[in-house]
């Protein structure tokens, strides 16, 4: 019947992640298959206030019996200016999911609460402390100016994300393409994230219908620096990991750098330089090592590193 | 804790389940079930309902399950949703994940 998920990776690869509202059976029985990096099962505004109860009913069985495989299975849970918040800790922690994500995250003492609270429910259900992780998803003016404190708040914390439709409300703007109206807040954000060794993760796309918008957004956030995305409809997980994939030559490089920085360290060489006349040291080795990574999990990859 | 008044949880949408509970004094578990899938799984859905029903402690009551399909997941978080709003307690911060609920 029920079989323990693996203990989570705090750093491991989130190119999508995708909402599913927690109260509905037909959505989270198959969750899975759509093949994102991580599903979030929402228990908070997907889900409506007279439904809450049922919502958690449905999340806790569907995390004992469900079998999500290499999916990593995240849980929204109710802001901590609600009256859901510590009972959603409470099923999310004996479920065994992998992670939580914190809504309207505004400053570290946020995340800090929540710790607190995991920290307690792994120990009532005897799961091992430390175990459930952590992401912040910051929505508002004051949560991005306190990203940095916010970043370093926990150890569980593996992440941060943007949500643009709280936080457009609060700027007063609405949606422009292009993104004009988010580029300080997601520039912000992903400077504190990188300072504190955190993943960043962009917001939604809403219009589902908007391939060409969709595309456009995905290509900013790769050349901002992204980590992932928050994704509404699974119609956009393949978009997303086909444009996440480096290229071959992208590939070729990492290879060479991987493999020769290999060799020179057996042998005490710190730097070196490689086909082509390129000056390397150990700075480049983690950047080509992700290529590799997200080559693999492109499934382009054909070497054998 | 017991059952007070009727509990009702789950939908009629597809792979779904709703399911009313209403106490009884007497007479045991009166069971009624409408299902999509009845010749398939009618045995397999009653089953599971008088399964969680009996762990959750609930001896005597009417209760009516309409089914669409649902995965014993869902049958279970339906009963046990429905047996909670019927008791009509605050139980937030004491619902026993991993005990009665399992």
């Amino acid at each position: 019947m029920s079989i323990p998920r693996p203990k989570p990776e705090k750093f491991r690869l989130r190119r999508t992640m995708m909402f599913m509202n927690a109260q509905k059976p037909g959505l989270i029985k198959d969750a899975y298959i759509y093949g994102a990096d991580s599903i979030m099962l929402d228990l908070e505004d997907a889900v409506a206030e007279n439904q809450k109860d049922s919502a958690r009913f449905s999340l806790y069985h569907a995390l004992k019996e469900i079998d999500y495989g290499d999916t990593e299975v995240i849980v929204r849970i109710n802001g901590l200016d609600t009256p859901h918040w510590k009972e959603d800790i409470r099923v999310v922690v004996a479920g065994g999911a992998d992670g939580i994500r914190i809504a309207k995250t505004e400053s570290a003492q946020d995340v800090k609460t929540v710790d607190a609270a995991v920290t307690e429910a792994e120990k009532e259900f005897g799961v091992e402390v430390g175990r459930t992780l952590l992401m912040a998803a910051v929505e508002s003016p004051k949560g991005v100016l306190n990203a940095y404190e916010i970043c370093t708040a926990s150890p569980r914390l593996f992440g941060v994300a943007i949500s643009g439709g709280d936080y457009r409300k609060c700027m007063q703007v609405k949606v422009i393409p292009g993104g004009i109206e988010m580029l300080a807040a997601r520039g912000h954000l992903l400077v504190a994230a990188r300072a504190a060794g955190v993943q960043c993760f962009d917001t939604v796309f809403t219009n589902i219908n908007d391939d060409e918008g969709f595309r456009a957004e995905v290509k900013q956030n790769v050349e901002m620096g992204f980590d992932g995305k928050s994704l509404v409809n699974p119609r956009q997980i393949n978009i997303v990991h086909e444009m996440l994939a480096p290229t071959p030559k992208e590939i070729a490089e990492a290879e060479k750098i991987v493999r020769a920085y290999r060799e020179h360290a057996a042998e005490g060489v710190g730097v070196f330089t490689i086909e082509g006349g390129k000056m390397i040291d150990i700075a480049f080795v983690p950047g080509a090592e992700r290529v590799i990574k997200l080559a693999k999990a492109s499934g382009i990859y054909e070497g054998d590193l | 804790m017991e059952l007070k008044a009727v509990g009702t949880a789950g939908t009629l949408e597809s792979s779904d389940v709703m399911i009313t509970i209403e106490p009884t004094k007497s007479g045991g578990i009166d069971l009624s079930l409408e299902s999509s899938v009845i010749n398939q799984y009618g045995r397999q859905i009653k089953a599971q309902v008088l399964d969680s029903l009996k762990r959750l402690g609930v001896e005597n009551a009417k209760v009516i399950v309409n089914d669409h399909g649902a995965l014993d997941c869902t049958i279970k978080a339906r009963v046990e949703c429905a047996y909670y709003r019927g008791c009509q307690c605050d139980v937030d911060g004491t619902y026993p994940w991993g005990g009665v609920i399992r």
